[in-house]
């Protein structure tokens, strides 16, 4: 078994017209034992920037609170809220600085632009290469499943609720066929002046 | 080191302090992950007044694509580009590191960065880290001794050639070479004809455009589309992409859901003022 597959989890982050989505699995296990159906896997980093977090669940909080730190550090020197794209930089950076002893994570960013309010989302691999694109992203343990998903269901300009629909259908049914991910999914569609946040019905076993 | 939570300030440099938790967790049967390698076609060659670059678009996570355009040509100098492949990471941050020392060598000694120097600095880089930073780079020029075209490898051996390739598709990209290469390549218009192309391109351009095609249909860890670099004395022309070699095709049936199709539990909206300039207050680490 691989180290990613350890706790099981899911995230994929969608770019609709003038928003994006990103969501995941609520899943803690250890292997096949499932220990929590409401772990945090996406962690808000500023108004309309999110970034998800896959692979080992130690890590995952290591990475995150680090996140958080060097966030606030950077609001705090430069008075301004962070770039999805530097903030990008700046995760790729940490992994790559551990490129001979990483982090078991996937990120997946999510976020709009502080001025423009353009869509950006992005991954990288666990040792931070960054991977920037225009539809869809993925991460975790199913991240075949979600691949087949997006690649159906996605489709540009999608607006809001759409976009919620997409993004939730193409994570739940990719868990589905996933034993280590599931157990309840959350969703955040990040608009303009607004996040909605939703947490799905999803099957439990 | 106190607290669940002890962040130390990055010190420059790789941090190994998490590698005695990996191997442990490799030696209790925990496989480690593979991290993206662009299993690629990259290839260069000289012509007459400069040098071509090119490359494939595709990065591989095992047997699944991970992405299907991403650019594997790397900026080093303003005369200077670099194709990379291997570890995606490795060939991204060795690549960044070297032109920012390019550059810095250039405001120090004032002239145009020569590409023996990026070699130098490249190769001394690598066997610094003995192969463990996988990145196999096609190193391509113009400076005041004219073009240069080098590949180095993950130990820090280097080739001077006047065609190149590698990757997991050089070979169908040398075999495209080893047919058509012909020394001081021209800008005579000769197009061959394979696939689409684009109207009359230089020999040169041509040519390794289909190498780099030969790549993409023949080699599975190659795919996508064809970026090229060409770099002449004067001038730097990055064409990305150059050819869609793999146009995708168009989806037919509508998967479309109805809003309210999917069940949710619970919704919470937090909504904000619109102002780019405010800072969000630093919430404590822990509450």
């Amino acid at each position: 078994m691989s180290i990613m597959e350890y706790n099981g989890s899911a995230v994929v982050a969608m770019v609709g017209r003038g928003c994006v989505a990103i969501a995941a699995d609520r899943r803690l296990g250890i292997q096949a034992q499932t220990v929590s159906t409401d772990f945090q896997k996406i962690f808000q980093m500023n108004d309309t920037l999110y970034v998800g977090l896959p692979g080992l669940a130690t890590d995952i909080l290591t990475v995150s609170n680090q996140l958080r730190f060097y966030v606030n550090l950077y609001q705090l020197r430069e008075n301004r809220q962070i770039q999805p794209n530097t903030f990008m930089h700046l995760t790729s950076n940490i992994l790559y600085s551990r490129r001979f002893g990483p982090f078991f994570v996937e990120p997946v960013v999510a976020g709009l632009d502080t001025k423009t309010h353009q869509p950006y989302i992005a991954t990288m691999d666990l040792i931070g290469c960054p991977m920037e694109t225009k539809d869809f992203v993925v991460g975790g343990t199913c991240t075949e499943q979600l691949y087949g998903m997006c690649e159906s269901l996605w489709r540009p300009d999608m607006e809001p609720d759409d976009l919620f629909e997409t993004i939730s259908q193409a994570i739940l049914n990719a868990v589905d066929r996933d034993a280590l991910s599931g157990w309840g999914a959350v969703v955040h569609v990040i608009e303009r002046e607004k996040v909605t946040t939703r947490t799905l019905k999803a099957r439990m076993d | 080191m106190a607290g669940a939570v002890s962040v130390e300030m990055p010190r420059g440099g790789f941090s190994f302090e998490l590698c005695k938790r990996n191997a442990a967790l490799a030696a209790a049967g925990m496989k480690p992950p593979t991290p993206v390698k662009t299993g690629t076609t990259i290839a260069g060659l000289i012509f007459k007044d400069g040098v071509v670059l090119g490359a494939d678009t595709r990065a591989t996570e095992g047997s699944v694509v991970a992405d299907k355009n991403c650019a594997k040509i790397h900026y080093m100098a303003k005369n200077i580009y670099c194709c990379g492949a291997g570890t995606a990471a490795d060939t991204e941050y060795t690549t960044l590191q070297i032109s920012s020392e390019l550059e810095l060598h250039r405001l120090e000694t004032g002239r145009k960065p020569r590409v023996g120097t990026a070699l130098r600095m490249l190769k001394q880089h690598l066997f610094h880290y003995q192969g463990h930073i996988g990145a196999y780079l096609v190193l391509g020029g113009v400076d005041i001794t004219g073009p240069n075209l080098y590949t180095v490898h993950a130990h820090g051996s280097t080739d001077k050639l006047p065609y190149v390739s590698m990757g997991s598709g050089s070979l169908a990209a040398m075999a495209t070479f080893e047919d058509r290469f012909r020394p001081n390549m021209d800008v005579s218009v000769k197009t061959f004809k394979f696939g689409i192309s684009r109207k009359s391109e230089k020999e040169a351009v041509q040519l390794v455009r289909d190498a780099i095609v030969a790549g993409i249909f023949n080699d599975l860890g190659s795919g996508s589309n064809v970026d090229i670099c060409i770099i002449t004395a004067d001038k730097t022309e990055y064409i990305r992409p150059f050819d869609v070699a793999n146009e995708k095709g168009e989806r037919t049936g509508d998967y479309r859901y109805a809003r309210g199709t999917t069940a949710v539990l619970e919704t919470s909206v937090r909504k904000f003022e619109v102002t780019s300039e405010t800072v969000t207050s630093a919430e404590p680490m822990e509450s």
